[in-house]
C-alpha cells in the first residue's frame, strides 16, 4: 500500500496550519515526520485520519484520489492511529475499548462481551502485549494504556500506523520496548509514520525523515546521511543550541526542605509517599519520573494547592506545610504550573490582568480593597519589554496569544521579584525552541541569583540538560537522587521504570 | 514494562492501601453530629404530647399498632448510640447501609407521631408515593439518557409541561391515546431542538435547556390564558382509570401498592429496566456511554457522535413527554403550570440516582414518598402548617443532593460541545 | 493537537493604544456585533416568532379566515407596546416602576454570571428580603429618615442571608446552584406564604395571606412627589437600583474582590492557582446576588406595593435572567436591559386592556431572547452577518462541581 499526500492547504482563523505539504507513506517502511511544536505536525495527521478537512490538495491510496469525510473512512481504508492524548474511555475495561465501534454483537444488539474477550486476548498474545482484556483503563499505567491503544489499530487491521509523540510518556526502557512494537510493525509489512519532535529518536528508527516547518514540507533527510545539529537546524531554520548554557552551580544552604510528605488522593489513596528531599540555593534540582507517579500532587502539595496529610515542608526554616497558595506567594516563592491554559493564566484576561494574577494582593498593586491598575498597567509594559513577550498590546487576551507567548508572560509574573524558591512544572510543555531556550536561560538565571529551583518535567532530556541534580519519582516515591555529572539517560530511564531503587540513605 | 501482567497487579495492590483521609474523619464527625441533632428532635417533637398507638393499615382489614411514644424513644435512643459510634470510630463500609436504616427507622417514628390515636394506612401511602414518583421517573429517564451521552438536560420540567399540554388538547379534540402519541412527538421535537441548538450552534446547554423551560411556560400559559379558558371544549380529556394485574393484585401489602396502578406505573417500571439492560448490555449503550464519557475517542474509531446524540436526545424527549401526559391522565385536563417544579425534582432524581435507571427510579421513590407523605399528613391534623407540607419535597431534594452531592460522579464530557471539522 | 492549539500570529488586528481619537478608542472598545448588533437582532427575532404565536392563538379569527383581522390585532398589540410604555408621565412612572427590581434583579444574576455561576434563585432572594423589607415597613411608625434606610436594610440584609445557602451548598457540597436556587424558589414561596399568614404579618381582619401596610412613614419617596399626581408612582427605587449599577462597575472592575470573581468566573482553576478561594469567592458572589435581589423586594413592597403578597415578587427573578444575558452581565447592559424589559411589561399592561392579547406574551419573548443571545452563532446563520469577534454564548460548563 502507498499511501501519498500532495499540496495539503488547511488554515484555521488566523494561521496557516499547513501550507502546500507533499508526503509518501509506503508499506514496510517508517517515515519519521518532525518539526517543533506548532509546525503543523498533528494537523497534517489528523486531515489524513479524516478528522480534520483539507482546504487545499490531495489524498492518494496506491495513486487513486480518495476523500475521508471521517476517521470511519479513514479506518476503511486501512490507515490507524495511536493519538498523543490517548483516544480512550477511562470507565471502560481494555476490550470495551478495543471493540468500540466495532462490537461483536447478538439478537437486539446484545453485546458479545465473552467474544470481545477472547478477539482480544488473541491478538494481544499475538503481538506480545500482554493486555488483560478486563482491565479497567483507568486504572492503568500510560505505558500500558499505549499499548491498548496500538492494540485498537492492530484490530482494525490497519496498514498505514501514525503514532503523534508516542514515546513522550514512556522511559527510556519502554522506548527500547515500543521500538520493537515497531518493528514488528513494519516487519508485518505495515507502514509506520512516526511523529516526534525528539531528534535523536528519528534518527534511530525511521527510514526516511520529512521536516515540517511553519506548516511546510522544508524537506526529506536520510538519516544516515544527517546528523542531529543540521537536523535540528533544518527543523528550526538557523543553528541551534542543543545544550543549556551554565556554569557549574554553587550550591548554599539548604532552602526547601521537605520531610516525611505524605499526600492521598480523596478516596484515601497514596499519591505521594513519605517523600523526603532538600534544594539548596543556588542549584537546580530536575525531577525526573513517567507521568503519573505522583509528581503533580507532589507540587501541588508544595504550593498548597493540596491537603498534606502528613510530614513537613519548610523555605529557609519558615514552615509551609499546611500554607495557603498565598502564603507560600508570599514566602517568597514562585510557582510556574503544568498546565498554563488550565490553571497558568485567565485566557479571556488582558496580558496586563495575567501579568499580576498572583500578585495583584500585593501591596503595590492593591491597598487591600481597590486595585491600582495603573501601576499594574505600567509593570505589565516593563515586562512584557523586558521578557520579550510578543503580544500586539498589554490589552490583548492572554488566550490569543502563541504557546510559547504564553508560557513567558508566566515567567515574566513569577520569576520577576526576589526569589527563595522557584517550582517550575513543565516549563516548556508545548512550546516552540526558541521560546524553550529564553525559558531555561530565565531559569538558569533565577539559580544564579541565588534562588532554589525545582524542575519538574516528564521530558528526560529537559530534566538532564537544566538540573544540578536528579531526583526520580516513582509511584509517589523518590527512587533516586543523583548528581546530573555522575549519571546518564540510561540510568535514570531504569529508575523511571522502578526497574532499580536507591537504598534510603 | 518488563513484566506488565505483573506491575498491573502491583499497581491495582497500590490502589487498595487506603488511607482514612482528614476529610472523611471530618465527614464522618458531621455525620455523626447529624444523628445527635436528629436524636434530640426526636426527644423534644416526637416523644412530647398525648401520643397514643398508632394503628397502620396494610391493605384489606389487617392492620398493626404501634405505641408512638415508646417508638420516638427508641429512635432517639439509637440515634444517639448512632452518632457516638459514627464520631469515634465511624461506620466504615456499613455507613450507607446504617444511613439508609436510620432513615427508615426516622421516617417511621415520624408516621407514628403524626398518626398516634389514629388509623394511617400504610398500603395506601405507599401506593400513592409509587404513583407520584412515576413522571419523575419518566422525566429522570428522559434525563439519563440525554446526559449519559454527553447533553445537559435541564428542560425536563419543561418538556413535562409540553407533554401535559399537548396530550390534553390532542387528547380533547382527538382522544387520550393519540394525546398521548402527541406529547411524545413534541417533546421530541423540542429535545430535537435542544440538541439542535446545543450541537450546531454551541448554546451552553444550561441556558437552551432554561429557556425552553420557560418558553414552554410561556407558550402554554398564554395558549391556556388566551384559548383553552375561553373554549372548555380543547381542554378536557377524562382520566385513564387503574388496572389491576390479575391475580397478582390480591397479593397482600404488595398486590395493593404495586399492582392496581395505572399503566403508567407498569411503562415506568417496565422501561427502567429496558435502559438499564440497553445502557450496559448493548453495543448501544456502549457506544452512548463512549460518545458521553469520552467523544473523541468514540470519534476518531468512527462512530458517529453528533448522530447518536440527536437520536438519543430526541427519544429523551419522547420519554419526557410520555411522563408529561401522566397528568392529563391524573387530572383529566391542563392547568397553567400543571408540573409545578417536579421535572427539577426530576433533574435531582438524575443526580441523586447517579445517572442509573435503577438508582433514578431508587431516589424518584424517594421524592414521591415524602410527596404522598405530605398529602397523607394534610389529613391527619397533625398541626404542621400545610405550607411546610408542601415544601417538604423541595427541602428533601435539597437534603439529598447535599449529602450526596460530591460523591455523584457524572459523564466525564458532559456539557462541552463536541467539535467536527 | 497541541500543533493546532496555537492561535493567531502576534500582529494582526488591536488597535494600538496611544493612537487614534477619542471616539475611535471608544468604539474600538465596545465589541459593536457583541453588545448592539446580536442583541438588537435577538430582541427582533423574538418579536418575530411573537406576531406568529399571536396568529396562531387568535382561533375565532383563524376559524372565520379573518387574516385582516388577525393582522390588526398584531398591529395594535406592538403599537400599543411602546405607547403603554413612553408616550407620557404616566406610561413613563411605569416603565421606572417596572424597570426598578428588573435592574436590581438582574445585577443579582449578573454578579454570579461574573463568577460563572447561575442564579435562577433571584425570586426566592427577593421574596425574603420582601419580608425583612416589610416588616420594618409596618412594625416601625417613623421618622422616615430613619426607618426607609432601615427598611432597606433589612431587605438586602434578608436577601443576603436566603443567597447565602446556594453559596454554601455550592462550596461545601458541591451542589449546583441550578437545582438548590430552583429549590430555595419553591422553599421561599411556601415559607412567605406561611409568614403572612402569621399574627405577625396578616392584616387585621383578612384571612388571605396579605400583610399589613407599611407605614406612610416607611415608603419610599416618590421621584415625581412635588407634582402631586398620586398616579405617578415612580419612587426613589430607581435612584437605589442605578446606585447599585454603578457599585457593580466599581466592585467588578476598580476591587481586588471583582478581580478575584471575574477570575473566578473565567478559569476557576487558575483562580484557585492563583491564591484565590473559590468556595469563599462562590458565597461572596451569592452574598452579594442575595443583597441586589433583597433590594428589589424591599424596593416592591416599600416602595411600589406598600404591603406584601404571596406572590409580589411575579417572575421577575426569571425576566432578571434574560436581562442579565441581554445586558451581557455588563452594568450598563443590564440597565438597559431592564428598561426595555420594564418597558415591555408597562406596555404590555396596556397591550393586554386593549387588544386582549395576554401578557403572558411577554413570558414567550424572555424565554426567545434569552435563547437568542446565547446562540450567537444562531443568529448569524439566520440574519446572515458575517462577524469577527468572540462567536461563544456564556457558558456555565457542566455539573461538576
Amino acid at each position: 500500500m502507498e499511501l501519498e499526500l500532495r499540496g495539503i492547504t488547511k488554515r484555521f482563523p488566523g494561521v496557516v496550519a499547513n501550507d502546500d505539504v507533499n508526503l509518501t507513506i509506503r508499506s514496510g517502511e517508517v517515515l519519521a515526520l518532525v518539526g517543533e511544536n506548532g509546525a503543523g505536525k498533528s494537523t497534517l495527521m489528523n486531515i489524513l485520519y479524516g478528522l480534520y478537512h483539507a482546504d487545499e490538495g490531495q489524498i492518494y491510496v496506491d495513486g487513486e484520489p480518495v476523500t475521508f469525510e471521517s476517521p470511519g473512512d479513514a479506518i476503511a481504508a486501512g490507515i490507524g492511529m495511536v493519538h498523543q492524548h490517548f483516544m480512550l474511555v477511562p470507565v471502560f475495561t481494555v476490550a470495551e475499548n478495543v471493540v468500540l465501534g466495532v462490537e461483536p454483537t447478538g439478537p437486539l444488539g446484545r453485546l458479545d462481551r465473552a467474544k470481545a474477550h477472547d478477539q482480544v486476548e488473541e491478538i494481544s498474545a499475538q503481538y506480545g502485549l500482554h493486555l488483560d482484556p478486563e482491565a479497567l483503563i483507568e486504572q492503568l499505567p500510560v505505558g500500558i494504556q499505549q499499548r491498548v491503544e496500538i492494540l485498537k489499530v492492530l484490530f482494525r487491521d490497519a496498514k498505514i500506523v501514525v503514532f503523534d509523540e508516542p514515546t513522550a510518556v514512556l522511559t527510556p526502557q519502554e522506548i527500547e520496548e515500543f521500538f520493537k512494537i515497531v518493528e514488528s510493525l513494519k516487519a508485518s509489512g505495515r507502514g509506520i509514520v512516526f511523529i516526534t519532535h525528539k531528534l535523536t529518536e528519528a534518527l534511530r528508527i525511521a527510514d526516511r525523515i520529512s521536516v515540517l516547518r511553519r506548516g511546510q514540507t522544508v524537506g526529506e533527510a536520510d538519516p544516515a546521511e544527517i546528523d542531529e545539529v543540521a537536523l535540528a537546524e533544518m527543523m528550526v531554520g538557523r543553528p541551534v543550541q542543543l545544550v543549556v548554557d551554565k556554569e557549574p552551580a554553587q550550591p548554599r544552604d539548604a532552602t526547601l526542605q521537605v520531610r516525611d510528605l505524605h499526600v492521598v488522593d480523596p478516596t484515601g489513596r497514596t499519591l505521594v509517599d513519605h517523600v523526603d528531599f532538600t534544594v539548596h540555593a543556588g542549584e537546580i534540582v530536575g525531577v525526573a519520573g513517567v507521568q503519573g507517579n505522583g509528581q503533580t500532587e507532589l507540587v501541588e502539595a508544595l504550593t498548597g494547592l493540596r491537603e498534606i496529610l502528613g510530614g513537613s515542608v519548610q523555605v529557609d526554616g519558615v514552615d509551609l506545610t499546611d500554607s495557603s497558595p498565598r502564603e507560600v506567594h508570599q514566602a517568597a516563592v514562585a510557582h510556574i504550573p503544568e498546565d498554563r491554559q488550565r490553571s497558568g493564566l485567565v485566557g479571556a484576561f488582558t496580558v496586563a490582568e495575567n501579568m499580576v494574577l498572583t500578585r495583584y494582593h500585593d501591596d503595590q498593586f492593591s491597598d487591600g480593597i481597590r486595585m491600582d491598575w495603573d501601576t499594574a498597567r505600567s509593570t505589565a509594559t516593563t515586562l512584557v519589554e523586558q521578557y520579550d513577550v510578543r503580544t500586539p498590546s498589554i490589552a490583548t487576551p492572554a488566550g490569543t496569544l502563541s504557546g510559547g507567548n504564553q508560557q513567558k508572560v508566566i515567567v515574566a509574573r513569577e520569576l520577576s521579584r526576589d526569589l527563595r524558591l522557584v517550582i517550575a512544572s513543565q516549563p516548556t510543555r508545548g512550546v516552540d525552541v526558541g521560546s524553550i531556550e529564553y525559558i531555561h536561560a530565565q531559569v538558569v538565571l533565577a539559580r544564579d541569583a541565588g534562588a532554589a529551583v525545582l524542575v519538574v518535567s516528564t521530558e528526560l532530556d529537559e530534566v538532564m540538560a537544566l538540573a544540578d541534580r536528579v531526583l526520580v519519582m516513582y509511584r509517589g516515591r523518590i527512587v533516586a537522587d543523583l548528581a546530573r555529572d555522575e549519571t546518564t539517560h540510561n540510568e535514570v530511564g531504569l529508575y523511571m521504570a522502578g526497574a532499580k531503587q536507591q537504598e534510603p540513605a | 514494562m518488563n513484566q506488565p501482567a505483573t506491575l498491573t497487579d502491583a499497581y491495582l495492590d497500590l490502589a487498595g492501601s487506603v488511607t482514612r483521609t482528614p476529610d472523611q474523619v471530618k465527614r464522618s464527625r458531621n455525620l455523626g453530629i447529624a444523628y445527635f441533632v436528629l436524636a434530640v428532635v426526636t426527644l423534644f417533637v416526637f416523644a412530647r404530647g398525648d401520643g397514643g398507638t398508632s394503628t397502620f393499615g396494610l391493605g384489606g382489614d389487617s392492620t398493626f399498632g404501634v405505641p408512638s411514644i415508646p417508638l420516638a424513644w427508641i429512635c432517639a435512643v439509637s440515634f444517639a448510640a448512632l452518632g457516638g459510634v459514627q464520631i469515634s470510630r465511624g461506620t466504615g463500609r456499613w455507613q450507607s447501609a446504617l444511613i439508609a436504616a436510620a432513615a427508615l427507622l426516622f421516617v417511621f417514628t415520624l408516621m407514628a407521631w403524626a398518626a398516634a390515636g389514629k388509623q394511617f394506612s400504610l398500603t395506601g401511602t405507599l401506593h400513592d408515593a409509587l404513583k407520584a414518583s412515576t413522571p419523575l421517573v419518566f422525566g429522570a429517564l428522559g434525563g439519563i439518557m440525554c446526559e449519559r451521552s454527553g447533553i445537559i438536560n435541564i428542560a425536563i420540567e419543561g418538556l413535562l409541561l409540553a407533554g401535559a399540554f399537548t396530550s390534553a388538547v390532542v387528547g380533547s379534540v382527538v382522544n387520550i391515546w393519540v394525546g398521548i402519541l402527541a406529547a411524545m412527538v413534541v417533546s421530541g421535537l423540542l429535545a430535537l431542538m435542544l440538541a439542535w441548538l446545543a450541537i450546531r450552534f454551541h448554546v451552553d446547554q444550561v441556558i437552551v435547556g432554561f429557556a425552553i423551560n420557560f418558553f414552554v411556560l410561556g407558550v402554554t400559559s398564554f395558549i391556556d390564558s388566551r384559548v383553552l379558558t375561553r373554549n372548555p371544549e380543547y381542554n378536557g380529556t377524562g382520566t385513564i382509570s387503574q388496572w389491576k394485574v390479575p391475580g397478582l393484585h390480591r397479593l397482600p401489602i404488595v398486590g395493593p401498592i404495586l399492582f392496581e396502578q395505572t399503566f403508567y406505573v407498569y411503562v415506568a417500571l417496565g422501561l427502567v429496566a429496558f435502559i438499564a439492560w440497553a445502557l450496559f448490555k448493548t453495543k448501544w449503550g456502549l457506544q452512548t456511554r463512549a460518545v458521553g464519557e469520552h467523544p473523541t475517542a468514540a470519534g476518531t474509531l468512527g462512530i458517529d457522535v453528533l448522530r447518536r446524540r440527536y437520536i438519543n436526545v430526541t427519544l429523551a424527549g419522547a420519554i419526557s413527554g410520555f411522563g408529561g401526559s401522566w397528568w392529563t391522565a391524573d387530572v383529566g385536563r391542563f392547568n397553567e403550570n400543571i408540573t409545578n417544579g417536579r421535572g427539577f425534582i426530576a433533574l435531582a432524581v438524575v443526580l441523586v440516582g447517579r445517572h442509573h435507571p435503577v438508582g433514578a427510579l431508587m431516589a424518584a421513590l424517594v421524592f414521591g414518598f415524602a410527596d404522598a407523605l405530605a398529602l397523607k399528613f394534610s389529613f391527619l391534623n397533625t398541626g404542621i402548617p400545610s405550607e411546610f407540607l408542601e415544601l417538604a419535597p423541595f427541602l428533601v431534594t435539597l437534603v439529598v443532593v447535599a449529602s450526596v452531592g460530591r460523591g455523584a460522579r457524572v459523564p466525564a464530557a458532559l456539557g462541552q460541545p463536541y467539535e467536527e471539522q | 493537537m497541541t500543533d493546532t492549539a496555537t492561535a493567531p500570529a502576534p500582529g494582526d488586528a488591536t488597535p494600538d493604544d496611544a493612537s487614534g481619537g477619542l471616539v475611535r478608542r471608544l468604539l474600538a472598545r465596545i465589541d459593536t456585533t457583541n453588545a448592539v448588533v446580536l442583541p438588537l437582532l435577538a430582541f427582533i427575532s423574538a418579536l418575530v416568532i411573537g406576531t406568529v404565536v399571536i396568529a396562531l392563538s387568535d382561533i375565532d379569527k383563524l376559524k372565520e379566515g379573518d387574516i385582516g383581522g388577525i393582522l390588526t390585532t398584531i398591529k395594535d398589540a406592538y403599537l400599543a407596546l411602546p405607547k403603554g410604555a413612553f408616550d407620557g408621565w404616566r406610561p413613563l412612572n411605569e416603565t421606572i416602576v417596572a424597570t426598578t427590581p428588573l435592574l436590581l434583579a438582574g445585577l443579582a444574576v449578573a454578579i454570579t454570571f461574573k463568577a460563572g455561576l447561575f442564579n435562577i434563585g433571584g425570586t426566592g432572594q427577593m421574596l425574603m428580603g420582601g419580608m425583612g423589607a416589610v416588616w420594618v415597613g409596618f412594625t416601625m411608625n417613623g421618622p422616615g429618615i430613619l426607618q426607609v434606610p432601615l427598611g432597606i436594610l433589612a431587605g438586602m440584609v434578608c436577601g443576603m442571608l436566603w443567597g447565602i445557602v446556594p453559596g454554601l451548598l455550592k462550596a461545601r457540597a458541591g451542589v449546583h446552584e441550578v437545582i438548590s436556587t430552583i429549590m430555595m424558589n419553591f422553599i421561599a414561596a411556601s415559607l412567605v406564604l406561611y409568614i403572612l399568614k402569621t399574627d405577625a404579618f396578616v392584616r387585621e381582619g383578612r384571612n388571605d395571606p396579605i400583610s399589613k401596610l407599611v407605614t406612610p412613614e416607611g415608603r419610599l419617596p416618590r421621584l415625581f412627589g412635588y407634582l402631586d399626581r398620586p398616579e405617578l408612582r415612580a419612587h426613589i427605587g430607581f435612584l437605589i437600583a442605578i446606585a447599585a449599577a454603578l457599585f457593580f462597575w466599581w466592585l467588578l472592575e476598580r476591587t481586588t474582590i471583582g478581580f478575584e470573581i471575574r477570575a473566578q468566573g473565567a478559569n476557576s482553576s487558575a483562580a484557585r492557582y492563583a491564591g484565590m478561594r473559590p468556595g469563599l469567592l462562590i458565597m461572596t458572589s451569592f452574598v452579594i446576588a442575595g443583597g441586589f435581589a433583597g433590594l428589589a423586594g424591599a424596593s416592591e413592597v416599600l416602595g411600589t406595593q406598600g404591603r406584601a403578597t404571596q406572590g409580589f415578587a411575579g417572575d421577575i427573578g426569571f425576566d432578571a435572567i434574560a436581562v442579565a444575558l441581554l445586558g451581557r452581565s455588563s452594568p450598563s447592559g443590564t440597565a438597559l436591559a431592564a428598561l426595555l424589559f420594564g418597558a415591555l411589561q408597562a406596555g404590555g399592561q396596556k397591550m393586554q386592556v386593549d387588544t386582549g392579547v395576554p401578557v403572558d406574551l411577554v413570558l414567550i419573548l424572555r424565554a426567545l431572547i434569552v435563547l437568542f443571545i446565547a446562540a450567537p452563532l444562531l443568529m448569524k446563520a439566520i440574519w446572515r452577518i458575517k462577524a469577527e469577534g468572540a462567536i461563544a454564548g456564556p457558558s456555565f460548563g457542566g455539573w461538576g462541581s
